[in-house]
């Protein structure tokens, strides 16, 4: 992978730190007009998601961290890993929990994610922004709550547990946004 | 920074080309009103600075009887200026364009427009008092400055690193450096980088942002071309002024001593061969200039993109140059 130098260091750019991906989330320039110039980095950790900051001088270099984002359609679970297929070349991968880190709740086979790669292998999978799944679980609504005033949780298919409005029922489907976790709309059957 | 189809456009608005203009204008009359002469010097030159953190541009120059001179784009007008002082001018002042290569990011951009003034007869603390009073008196229309402060360096250090800097070894420097919040590998770094990095991260944030922070007596490793203090041999004649942690003047009571410049000079060039940087030729004419006398003077030069966007309250130099460098 190639080296970035202190003029090729900007946001976006995925590194390795301490041997762990990161993309860089800022850069700033300090310079005192008589002094050591340095390079003030914010990087957030694409294992653990934390940010960090470090300080480079410009002889530095950061190594390049072989990562990349490409949509992959969800295959199955096995009950440890999750299954992903690249739709161009059938390579599959498999992705762990941690990879996931929750977007299980809400795949179902045959979406397609936005998986981020290290190295070939997963380790990050988001959900699609916005899903239709159907409800296993609810309570049953109050007669002649239609459409205002308060709401109930429904559990779906792939798990996820979603606030819905009261008139919502058991075997429909509704639209979701994955990012917050929040009803939409009723979809169409 | 890839060019897309708003590349001509400038960054900076219509308000900031107005204020630029009357804070130009506001300038002039300050230094009218105390009789200082406006003068111009070259931007390209034979001579330059050797200072080992400034990097300065350059270009092949060919014309009827000079054939293929080296020369190079002035990081500030101080050599040429100091050749005027000497030449008998008097107290002057010049705003122009500066150049300093690899300089880019929040308050830099490689071509900038600095502020540079010497007043004859004068000591620094005298020169220290008219930086603050043309700082408060061209922000005055945008923001009310408290009374400027002035403080030394080392108390500062002391006061806000727990460090001595005239006192401290590397090893403990280092420590103080290590231990700060945004880590960094202090291998290759000397003893003035890091005095320079605990400054930047433990005493500039606590500058008021209201008022003018005038900082003096840096230590003597850090003179540049500041004459040493006659009663504490260890720290020099030079100040920097700060509103908020913007920096934005540095200024010297200035060395006229040929001697002793001449060692400055060589010891700069030392350190560039050492880390390989490019070594340009010890300015003579600057060097003559000084060994045919420099009158006693206080010379600053100040940052005059950064006071505009004090004025302004921009976020950082592109809102009050018209082309930053990639739109250059």
């Amino acid at each position: 992978m190639a080296s970035y130098n202190m003029n090729q260091v900007r946001t976006g750019l995925k590194v390795l730190e301490s041997g762990e991906p990161n993309v860089i989330i800022s850069c700033d320039f300090i310079k005192p007009g008589k002094g050591q110039a340095f390079t003030r980095v914010k990087m957030r950790n694409l294992l653990s998601g934390r940010v960090n900051e470090k300080t480079y001088k410009p002889g530095d270099l950061l190594e390049g961290a072989d990562v990349i984002e490409t949509s992959m359609q969800y295959l199955y679970a096995d009950g440890e890993h999750w299954f992903f297929m690249n739709p161009d070349t059938y390579d599959q991968v498999e992705a762990d929990a941690a990879a996931l880190g929750g977007a299980e709740q809400w795949i179902k086979e045959e979406d397609v994610c936005n998986v981020t790669l290290w190295n070939g292998h997963p380790i990050l999978v988001a959900a699609p922004n916005f899903v239709i799944r159907e409800i296993v679980e609810t309570d049953p609504g109050l007669k002649g709550d239609t459409s205002s005033g308060g709401n109930k949780p429904a559990k779906l298919e792939t798990g996820a547990v979603v606030k819905v409005p009261l008139f919502i029922q058991t075997g429909e489907s509704i639209r979701v946004d994955t990012r917050t976790g929040e009803y939409v709309s009723r979809a169409k059957a | 920074m890839e060019g897309d189809a708003a590349d001509w456009r400038p960054t900076a608005g219509p308000i900031a080309l107005q204020r630029r203009a009357a804070m130009l204008a506001r300038l002039r009359a300050f230094f009218g009103e105390r009789e200082v002469l406006e003068v111009e010097t070259p931007l390209l030159s034979a001579e330059t600075t050797l200072d080992p953190h400034l990097e300065p541009l350059s270009s092949r120059v060919d014309a009827p009887g000079i054939d293929g001179r080296r020369m190079y784009l002035q990081t500030s007008p101080e050599l040429a200026m100091k050749r005027l002082l000497a030449a008998g001018s008097g107290s002057i002042y010049q705003v122009c364009k500066a150049f300093r290569g690899g300089e880019r990011g929040r308050w830099h951009n490689p071509e900038f427009t600095i502020l540079e003034w010497y007043r004859v007869g004068w000591d620094v603390h005298r020169l220290m008092r008219e930086v603050a009073a043309l700082i408060e008196t061209l922000l005055a229309g945008s923001r009310r400055l408290e009374p400027a402060t002035y403080v030394g360096y080392a108390d500062l250090m002391r006061r806000h690193a727990g460090i001595d800097p005239h006192e401290a070894s590397i090893r403990a420097l280092r420590r103080a450096v290590a231990d700060g919040p945004s880590p960094i590998d202090t291998s290759g770094l000397d003893r003035d980088d890091l005095l320079s990095r605990l400054f930047g991260e433990r005493v500039e944030p606590r500058f008021a942002p209201d008022r003018v922070t005038v900082v003096f007596d840096y230590p003597d490793s850090q003179a540049a071309m500041a004459q040493l203090n006659a009663s504490d041999p260890r720290t020099a004649e030079r100040f920097e002024a700060y509103v908020g942690d913007i920096e934005l003047a540095n200024g010297y009571g200035e060395l006229r001593d040929p001697t002793e410049q001449r060692q400055r000079l060589e010891h700069d060039l030392a350190s560039r061969r050492r880390t390989g940087r490019p070594l340009p030729p010890v300015p003579s004419r600057f060097l003559a200039a000084l060994e045919s006398g420099l009158p006693p003077c206080a010379g600053v030069a100040l940052g005059f993109d950064r006071l505009l966007g004090l004025e302004l309250g921009a976020g950082g130099i592109d809102e009050v140059i018209s082309f930053p460098i990639e739109r250059g």
